[in-house]
């Protein structure tokens, strides 16, 4: 009895110690596995682990750096940072129970439509980031918040810096705007904090948005230390910002705003280069809407005005503008029938038309019998028609192109449209159909298929007077590469600057646009555009129906310095609407206080400055439309 | 052990050396925890310290009980542990929404703390009185499996997984050192392993989810992940040496959620190092293998049992703490004890150390042999 029971008595004693020893060794291996997972964490995973702990307890608020200015080829701002007042809410400085959004509402004269964005804004936040309330406010709101903040838990009233350009319309579409980014910004610079800071600004348009590089800067950095709910326990050393560069253009700032101006009402562009280096000195498309409107956020009143315009303020004409050269053309043409051996002396009677297949082309007048220079001086569309069809239009018209026409140019502008300069080949290419003579006929007016951008207008005289394959440029630090001549006789282009300088200063289409300058003499060439067919063809009739006005030029005519395009839509005559622009613009180059003292009389004709008669518009168009006035 | 002159009889046959490893320990807990409320004594580490010396002197007192009474206590303390089980879940004894706590004026006592000691002790009790030849039939077996179930199933339902887990492994632990036949464990342990990763992913994510949820009903289903991977960025910035007292940004910061409590072992480590967890469980090991010898040197039955599984106890208690900690295991809310904030685990512990130096005292006097 006693046997099997101790048996098994010393058995189970066996078993317990055997199951102890097992114990032990599964403890000590559990302890184990938790020291080296603990040596996996804390070394091997160590900097991982760091570098998360830090990301978890530094929050980088960025500081955004000061946009660069924009200076003029001698340094004058137009584009620079003015001091404004913005007021914020901290999230986290909100007292519960203290609803300050009323009272803001109340001192900024906010819209429900500010007070419901800022409401859901609040919503969202992070509670270190600040939430905008209203930004440019005037002083009076500013010190309205100010004396308050005690009573304002959480508010924030700062100065800050928003963009202003002096120069306002003038310089709106070289120069673009700046606004806040969108959704879509954000996204494209892989949601770049920087971007939704309240009050940040990024170009959008013209050359603020192609510079953006050299303007924006570097931000800076307030390093803070938050907690997980986001509330500030200290502040870290701070990054400091660097400020956007300055960018200094090619343009001259006087003489943009005097384009502008002396534009008075019409619709059109005005570009003037340097034809030495190419250095744009204008580049103006009128009219044109305030910058400063759009960099502050546009109101609706003003945004509905401005694309209800039929004079569209909207369009950048200098680089988006398609017109039909017209007669402007004539200059290149010649110069490509001499490059094809056309005597420049060969008479021509012009008996005020040609045949051309079944269908007669009407000249303006019956010239009498003229040469190369003479049809220039006079604009004589048979000479052009009738050489046009005994040379080779393929040549002609690559000559054309050549000068300009047609052309597109490297420039830092977001978005060119450099239009057609037709040939035969291209005309296979493009209608498949060949070249006829009344293509030719078309194309020797500057008509058919032509069309040009007012940059060409501009490129194309520069080119003429140099005797050099100018390329127009914008930015004063952009590298200057030797410029190669035009591959053109010297002398053909003597004839050419010779007929031009006619046009202006003999008896030709311009003779009323004679420089008022002592020993200057302007060359230029007219030229008519238009729109509608010949028959439908009223220099009187509604805007929207006359031609387009057109001229180019270059003065001085024996030592050209400065060359000018300019297109006045719908203008009529090129000799009467665009020429005396033009002759305005050169005079500012050569005489500022005469330029000047020829623009008083004018504006007051219009009824005040440029920027009285926007602010005059602007108030008509809110009275004329109360529907808007919320 | 050494008697000197000097000190009483009484008070050096205390084991010196365990009493001061658990103080040790707990002095270190309480500097995490001054440290966890930025520097101060409140709300954590006064009231933490209070809590340890009150219940260090109720386990040095019991020290002096005979394993006799032990054991005379031990099936009503079960029994009265049940059926405060059974109060907090049927009777509704509850206070606000947590169901485990039954709230006795001053004192809120929470039944399934007591059921760890008591489970291991019931257990040892009845497989003393099993006899050997006994072991390996079914009538030493369900019994086991009906004290053990019935309690377990109770605190599942609280829900408190933690605490399930913590008493089913416990009682498991002794169950397995009584010689119960090795299928008994295996068996049910290998058709776990088996299943449940295959249950596991034929589930949709949504249905993961909620097993997630279910798993851990305490914690924001959204935060579950969060509270781990901030644990884990604690532990290992911490680096070899630690960010240095007191300097901890994880804890101070409050991206660590429950660093106090669950958590303290990140809050620790953070500041501490990997020298400091290292020690730590260190100075754990230390005790689970002093209550470990005190199992392997009983000469009774019960006191080998019951000493192995109590110091089971404190082993699951700091495993299961420390890799729901470090990311091996799911967070099932088991503190760490002497550490974390929290009264309950440091009364379950030293109910255990307490127990256990009532055995140990038992093997020097040669008394109760007879």
């Amino acid at each position: 009895m006693n046997g099997p029971t101790r048996l098994t008595v010393a058995h189970q004693s066996i078993t317990f110690s055997r199951r102890m020893m097992l114990l032990g060794g599964a403890q000590a291996a559990v302890g184990a596995l938790l020291v080296g997972r603990l040596g996996w964490l804390a070394i091997a995973q160590n900097q991982k682990y760091q570098l998360l702990s830090e990301s978890n307890r530094v929050q980088l608020i960025p500081v955004p750096p000061r946009r660069g200015w924009i200076i003029d080829r001698t340094g004058k701002p137009i584009a620079i940072n003015r001091s404004s007042f913005r007021v914020d809410i901290i999230p986290q400085q909100l007292e519960a129970g203290r609803d300050v959004v009323p009272d803001l509402a109340k001192f900024l004269a906010l819209t429900d439509d500010d007070v419901d964005r800022i409401r859901r804004d609040l919503k969202d936040s992070r509670g270190f980031q600040p939430v905008s309330v209203a930004e440019n406010v005037t002083y009076d709101q500013y010190a309205a918040v100010t004396v308050r903040l005690p009573d304002l838990p959480g508010v924030q009233a700062t100065r800050g810096f928003s963009r202003y350009y002096p120069d306002g319309p003038a310089v709106a579409h070289l120069l673009g705007y700046v606004g806040a980014a969108n959704a879509k910004e954000y996204e494209a610079e892989n949601k770049n904090p920087l971007l939704i800071i309240p009050g940040f600004k990024i170009g959008k348009q013209g050359l603020e948005k192609s510079l953006e590089h050299y303007l924006r800067g570097t931000p800076g950095g307030q390093r803070i230390e938050v907690t997980a709910r986001g509330k500030l326990v200290k502040e870290l050393d701070p990054k400091p910002d660097r400020s956007g560069q300055t960018v200094q253009l090619t343009i001259d700032q006087g003489l943009q705003q005097y384009a502008a101006r002396r534009m008075g009402d019409q619709s059109g562009a005005l570009v003037a280069m340097d034809v030495a280096s190419g250095d744009m000195l204008a580049f103006v498309s009128m009219p044109a809407f305030d910058p400063n409107s759009f960099s502050e956020g546009i109101g609706r009143t003003e945004w509905k005005m401005l694309s209800e315009d039929d004079h569209i303020p909207l369009l950048n004409k200098v680089a988006q503008g398609l017109y039909p050269s017209g007669s402007t053309i004539k200059p290149a043409m010649a110069l490509g029938f001499l490059k094809q051996g056309l005597d420049p002396n060969r008479k021509y009677h012009c008996s005020g038309g040609v045949q051309i297949g079944n269908r007669y082309f009407r000249d303006d007048a019956a010239h009498g019998t003229v040469d190369m220079r003479s049809a220039i001086e006079h604009s004589c569309n048979a000479y052009f028609w009738s050489m046009g069809l005994q040379t080779n239009p393929e040549k002609t018209t690559e000559m054309v192109n050549y000068l300009g026409y047609g052309q597109q140019f490297d420039l830092p502008i977001p978005s060119q449209r450099f239009g057609t300069m037709p040939s035969p080949d291209w005309l296979e290419k493009k209608y498949h159909r060949e070249w006829q003579g009344y293509d030719t006929a078309n194309t020797s007016i500057g008509q058919g298929y032509v069309l040009i951008n007012p940059m060409q207008l501009a490129v194309m005289p520069a080119r003429i007077a140099s005797g050099k394959l100018i390329q127009p440029r914008l930015l004063m630090a952009a590298p200057r590469k030797p410029i190669p001549d035009l591959s053109v006789d010297p002398e053909h282009l003597k004839i050419i600057r010779e007929g031009m300088t006619a046009v202006v200063n003999g008896s030709g289409t311009a003779v009323a646009s004679k420089l008022p300058l002592d020993g200057i003499q302007m060359a230029g060439k007219t030229g008519t555009a238009q729109v509608f067919r010949l028959v439908e063809r009223g220099h009187q009739g509604a805007w929207a129906l006359r031609d387009h006005a057109l001229f180019i030029a270059f003065a001085p005519a024996d030592k050209p310095r400065y060359a000018i395009g300019c297109i006045i839509e719908h203008g009529g005559f090129g000799a009467s609407a665009a020429a005396p622009i033009v002759r305005d613009c050169m005079t500012y180059l050569f005489d500022k206080e005469k330029a000047l003292a020829t623009l008083a009389p004018l504006e007051q004709q219009w009824g005040g400055t440029l920027a009285e008669r926007n602010a005059r518009q602007l108030a008509a168009f809110k009275s004329a439309s109360p529907a808007t006035i919320a | 052990v050494i008697t000197s002159a000097i000190i009483p009889k009484p008070l050096a046959r205390l084991p010196w050396r365990l009493i001061f490893l658990v103080a040790a320990i707990a002095c270190f807990g309480l500097l995490v925890l001054y440290s966890a409320a930025g520097g101060s004594v409140r709300p954590w580490a006064l009231k933490q310290a209070i809590v340890f010396l009150v219940f260090l002197g109720i386990a040095i007192g019991m020290s002096w009980v005979k394993e006799s009474t032990i054991k005379a206590f031990t099936f009503p303390l079960y029994g009265a542990t049940l059926v405060m089980l059974i109060g907090v879940e049927g009777l509704g004894f509850v206070s606000k929404g947590a169901q485990r706590w039954l709230d006795l004026g001053p004192i809120r006592l929470q039944p399934s703390e007591f059921m760890k000691p008591a489970i291991v002790l019931t257990l040892a009790r009845f497989y003393e009185l099993v006899p050997a030849g006994e072991i390996r039939k079914w009538r030493a077996i369900w019994p086991a499996l009906l004290l053990l179930g019935v309690p377990a199933a109770l605190i599942l339902v609280q829900p408190d997984l933690g605490t399930c887990i913590m008493v089913v492994l416990c009682g498991v632990t002794v169950m397995f050192l009584a010689g119960l036949p090795w299928w008994i464990f295996a068996g049910p342990a290998a058709a776990v392993a088996v299943a449940a990763p295959i249950a596991y992913n034929l589930l949709h994510g949504y249905q993961r989810k909620r097993i997630d949820v279910f798993l851990n009903p305490e914690s924001d289903p959204l935060g579950a992940g969060y509270h781990i991977s901030q644990s884990k960025i604690a532990i290992g910035s911490g680096g070899i040496w630690g960010k240095g007292f007191l300097q901890g940004s994880q804890s101070h910061l409050d991206y660590l959620p429950e660093g106090h409590t669950d958590f303290v072992f990140a809050t620790m480590a953070e500041e501490w190092g990997l020298v400091g967890g290292v020690l730590l469980i260190a100075a754990f090991g230390l005790v689970i293998r002093w209550g470990m010898r005190v199992s392997a040197n009983a000469r009774t039955r019960f006191s080998q049992l019951a000493a192995a599984g109590l110091s089971a106890t404190i082993f699951f208690y700091v495993s299961i703490n420390l890799m729901m900690v470090m990311g091996l295991a799911p967070v099932v809310g088991v503190p760490l004890p002497l550490v974390s904030f929290g009264g309950s685990a440091v009364m379950t512990v030293m109910l255990c150390l307490g127990l256990l130096m009532a055995l140990e005292r038992q093997q020097r006097t040669v008394s109760t042999l007879a």
